[in-house]
């Protein structure tokens, strides 16, 4: 993979990823992972 | 010749010998307080990460999870939300509980992983990751230890594609109704994390969480210690062949910003650095791909100090310690 083909992929990478972030906000999906995130998770634990 | 002069000039050959020798032994010797020195400083570098991702001491006192905002952020490994020191958000429970959802798929997890990727690579899995430091010390155990074929491993290495699409992207959908409600496959039924992280602490505090466990936790033990004596038999087995955020990191790894570079004029084909190597790879060959953790063993442990690593903002400054 040239230097090139590297940063281009770099920097779109790194755009895509800002974008998927603010869409993600804009869709509360922060809150649902807060939700499960202080609530001690069941299934995780193996309890179901 | 006289005898006098052969007398010395055997010795003088002889002493070159044992000089050459010397050097050699010096130069091993170097090479191998490098490689504890190394091993040390990721040590710390693990123990601290694993300390800062885990934070709330007082969650495993009381048995008692951390209910702050933090929480809503992903850290960068695989760290299980349900353990009591937890301060941030596992990415793969988290895109799992997006996924079982009305969402479906989690663009906040993914963008995150998108940057994590792009900028470290899998530099997370050798430095940062708790289970990944857990397998690191379990591989020092001295037992014998798994050596598995080549075209094995190979194959193997695919299953955490595998796991990453069956398990964290497919099944949490496909189980869920119209109004979400699907389970966290991965976390449920394989994450060993989960259970040695969250799942101990919390049931030998948490009296009616010992009272609820029943085969699933049974399940879920068994898949935890059959992954801890994998790690103690064969190095880092977990991230080779199961680790759904190592598949995840893997991909980006080959042009992420932090990068290891070979330099083939210097390279003396001694093959050290795959004697050194966790992720049992052709370091030669394999290096710039997406199985190298970016522990950086290879680059001490070679003599000719071929290996350089860095992030990438211009050339890599290869052979810091041959220029220093």
């Amino acid at each position: 993979m040239s230097t090139k083909c590297k940063w281009v992929l770099r920097l779109g990478c790194i755009a895509a990823a800002a974008v998927c972030i603010l869409i993600g906000i804009w869709r509360g999906e922060c809150a649902v992972i807060l939700q499960k995130a202080v609530k001690i998770c069941l299934e995780c634990i193996g309890i179901g | 010749m006289s005898r006098m002069h052969r007398d010395r000039l055997t010795t003088h050959a002889s002493d070159d010998r044992n000089s050459a020798g010397d050097g050699a032994q010096n130069h091993a010797q170097s090479r191998q307080k490098e490689m504890r020195r190394h091993e040390r400083f990721r040590l710390l570098i693990q123990l601290l990460a694993a300390a800062f991702f885990n934070g709330y001491a007082a969650g495993f006192l009381k048995g008692k999870i951390f209910t702050g905002k933090t929480k809503l952020l992903c850290v960068p490994v695989l760290n299980c939300y349900a353990c009591p020191g937890a301060l941030g958000s596992c990415p793969i429970g988290a895109m799992q509980a997006v996924a079982g959802g009305r969402h479906r798929v989690s663009f906040y997890v993914l963008g995150t992983l998108m940057l994590f990727g792009t900028v470290c690579g899998r530099l997370l899995c050798g430095f940062l990751c708790p289970f990944g430091m857990i397998q690191d010390l379990l591989y020092r155990i001295p037992l014998p230890k798994l050596k598995i074929p080549r075209r094995t491993d190979k194959i193997l290495r695919y299953l955490k594609y595998a796991v990453l699409v069956i398990f964290v992207l497919l099944m949490p959908v496909l189980t869920a109704g119209p109004l979400g409600g699907g389970d966290p496959w991965f976390c449920k039924y394989v994450c060993p994390a989960g259970t040695l992280e969250g799942g101990i602490p919390l049931l030998l505090k948490n009296e009616t969480l010992r009272q609820s466990a029943g085969f699933l936790f049974s399940w879920k033990c068994a898949v935890l210690i059959a992954v801890l004596l994998g790690a103690v038999l064969i190095s880092r087995c977990f991230c080779r062949y199961l680790c759904p955020l190592g598949a995840v990191y893997a991909l980006f790894n080959r042009f992420a910003l932090y990068q290891m570079q070979l330099d083939s004029a210097r390279c003396i084909g001694c093959a050290k650095c795959d004697a050194a190597c966790p992720m049992a790879l052709d370091v030669r060959k394999e290096l710039t791909g997406g199985e190298c953790i970016r522990c950086g063993r290879c680059k001490a442990a070679c003599p000719a100090d071929a290996i350089g690593s860095g992030f990438q903002t211009g050339k890599i400054q290869n052979q810091t310690k041959s220029q220093s």
